[in-house]
């Protein structure tokens, strides 16, 4: 994967990723508003294949699995960020988005062009020339991250068990 | 291999959820999930389209319930149709537990006695914690994990570090478990993830449910995945008043942790001389004391939500409000939690309090709170509330300010105008 970085702080709220009051919207328009009230230029500018890159909480507030959609809407490939709400940690992996624990956040710029490599789950700075090793994804993590998410994980599952059953 | 340590009680029902005797911490682990809940926004309309295409229903209807509090009563066209789709969805699932418009899931669930003691749940939103109030391991998922789990009936789960919160001594007049909780965000931080809080302490132990509800909700705005309290007496009576008593009381007290328990993390804190708090925009962790904050006019006073609209919280706001009346450009909007909790109101003359004062009585639902419902803010307006987060436009136009207290202080402050420390209007007794 590479792209450039978009630096974000601390304590990013799902909110801010998906505003409340538009979560009747379908996924695609609701994508648009992601960060608004932060950076208004975010979802116009973020393409395909970027990085988000943040301090501390990243994620934090409510569930809505629609704040790390958005991002996925958006082209974002795997954000890092020194640590990760829990449930949204969670929703990003289950949507296939993969998100990183990374300490050294701060010696990265905006706009920085970044190179990683999922399976090694090694990132390098191209910028700054900086490399640095990210601690790899649990195996059922990966599992679910390169099936592209929870979903298709399971539709496989649901095929082998039928296959299962009709081999009985 | 046998543990060394005693076990803390996260570790106890997630051991036995996975079935692996002696859980550690960090290890990553299948558990079997004994309930399921999820409301009118992340679930039946998240997942309906998913179940289509893998052409599978509900691993277990009666596992699995679903209440609708966020969209209602339909405002627009799109809610109503959310709504429509959740019932259908209920019905033709057989959804044995669907409750539409009665409440908050949080307060509802443990009001039908379904969160039990010792029990493994998963709920389809952040503050699913609430019900580990009740001895229960209940963390929040998003709606593809929710999906996964009432699919399978399975998930997996981190375990824990257990991070114990204990508090001890006598509460003084006005100061609530909200106050604590306002406190905590600020002192333990709201950087917790993978990281289940036990409150414990004497504290604790002499408070009512409701009360400990507050707790276990907030563990949210701590970060946490699970705020769970050991299951006591108080417990016990709570769900035999609800029809739904324990099978075996014994039992259900052995959940506790051992004494030789292993905690990550330990956060004492002696409650005897706080006094109340409030939380200033854009953070439930910029906690002062709410003296502090006498020159902060309001517009709006809000008694809403999950956390802070149970019949405790009605019952604080009436001891202010009786006998008096809602400042002038000021306006107190208060939405009940649930039906129940309206019903109860309005039977021992806790309503007629707060009517009489000039308060506007919503619906029951997550309202103003989740942003969805009546009672929302302007640019500019400043509102102090009952609610747990105040994250910018969270409840409105992102230009507008919330102050976070207990219903105590969100009653004081809606007489006054301003931000006032509720002890002025609370007799000593
Ligand atoms: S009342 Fe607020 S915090 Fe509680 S479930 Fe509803 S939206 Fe969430």
């Amino acid at each position: 994967m590479m792209g450039k970085a978009f630096l974000l702080g601390d304590d990013i709220d799902t909110g801010q990723l998906a505003p409340g009051h538009l979560l009747k919207l379908g996924e695609d328009e609701l994508a648009t508003h992601c960060l608004e009230t932060l950076r208004p230029d975010f979802a116009s500018q973020a393409k395909p294949g970027d990085f988000v890159v943040a301090g501390k909480n990243f994620g934090q507030g409510s569930s809505r699995e629609q704040a790390a959609i958005s991002l996925k809407v958006l082209g974002i490939s795997a954000i890092f960020a020194n640590s990760f709400a829990r449930i949204f940690f969670r929703n990003a992996i289950n949507i296939g988005l993969p998100v990183f624990e990374l300490e050294q956040t701060h010696s990265i710029t905006e706009g920085d062009d970044l190179a990683f490599d999922l399976p090694t789950g090694r990132l390098e700075n191209l910028s700054s020339g900086e490399k640095y090793q990210l601690q790899v994804l649990p195996d059922y993590l990966m599992q679910i991250v390169s099936a592209g998410g929870l979903v298709p994980l399971l539709e496989r599952e649901m095929a082998r068990r039928q296959d299962a059953l009709i081999g009985q | 291999m046998q543990s060394s340590r005693g076990k803390t009680i996260v570790e106890k029902i997630v051991g036995r959820a996975a079935g692996v005797d002696a859980v550690r911490k960090g290890q990553i682990v299948t558990a079997n999930v004994d309930f399921a809940f999820a409301h009118d926004s992340s679930g039946p309309r998240r997942w309906q389209p998913h179940l289509d295409r893998l052409g599978v229903g509900l691993w277990d209807p009666e596992k699995v319930a679903i209440v609708t509090d966020h969209f209602v009563p339909a405002v627009d066209a799109q809610s109503a149709e959310i709504l429509r789709l959740s019932r259908e969805f209920a019905q033709a699932q057989k959804v044995s537990s669907f409750f539409d418009m009665i409440g908050i899931a949080h307060l509802v669930l443990p009001e039908k006695g379904l969160i039990r003691p010792g029990a493994f749940v998963a709920g389809g939103d952040s503050h699913s914690p609430t019900g580990g109030a009740f001895g229960a391991y209940v963390a929040g998922y998003g709606a593809t994990d929710m999906l996964g789990i009432v699919v399978t009936g399975q998930t997996w789960i981190r375990v824990p570090d257990t991070y114990r919160i204990e508090l001890n001594g006598a509460l003084p007049k006005g100061v609530v478990a909200k106050d604590i909780m306002l406190i905590l965000c600020r002192e333990v931080g709201m950087d917790n993830a993978f990281t289940a809080f036990e409150f414990a302490g004497s504290t604790v132990e002499s408070m009512q449910m409701f009360e400990r509800m507050v707790l276990s909700n907030m563990a949210t705005e701590l970060g946490g995945e699970a705020g769970i309290i050991a299951p006591d007496q108080t417990t016990c009576d709570f769900l035999r008043e609800r029809a739904k008593p324990v099978d075996d009381e014994q039992k259900v007290m052995e959940l506790a942790s051992d004494p030789d328990a292993d905690y990550s993390s330990n956060f004492t804190l002696d409650v005897g001389a706080l006094v109340p708090q409030v939380a200033a925009p854009h953070s439930p962790a910029n906690t002062r004391n709410a003296n502090g904050f006498s020159d902060v006019r309001i517009d709006q006073a809000y008694i809403g939500a999950c956390v802070g609209a149970k019949p405790s919280d009605l019952l604080m706001a009436a001891e202010v409000l009786k006998g008096r009346k809602v400042a002038d450009g000021t306006r107190l909007l208060i939405a009940p939690a649930s039906t129940e909790t309206m019903n109860g109101a309005a039977a021992d003359g806790t309503l007629a309090a707060l009517t009489d004062a000039g308060s506007i009585i919503l619906p029951s639902g997550c309202g103003a709170c989740a942003g969805m419902g009546a009672g929302l803010l302007a640019e500019g307006d400043v509102c102090i509330s009952s609610t747990n987060r105040n994250f910018q436009g969270r409840m409105g136009h992102s230009g507008s300010r919330v102050y976070l207290s207990s219903p105590y202080t969100v009653a004081a402050s809606a007489i006054t105008g301003r931000i006032t420390d509720p002890r002025e209007f609370l007799s000593e007794s």
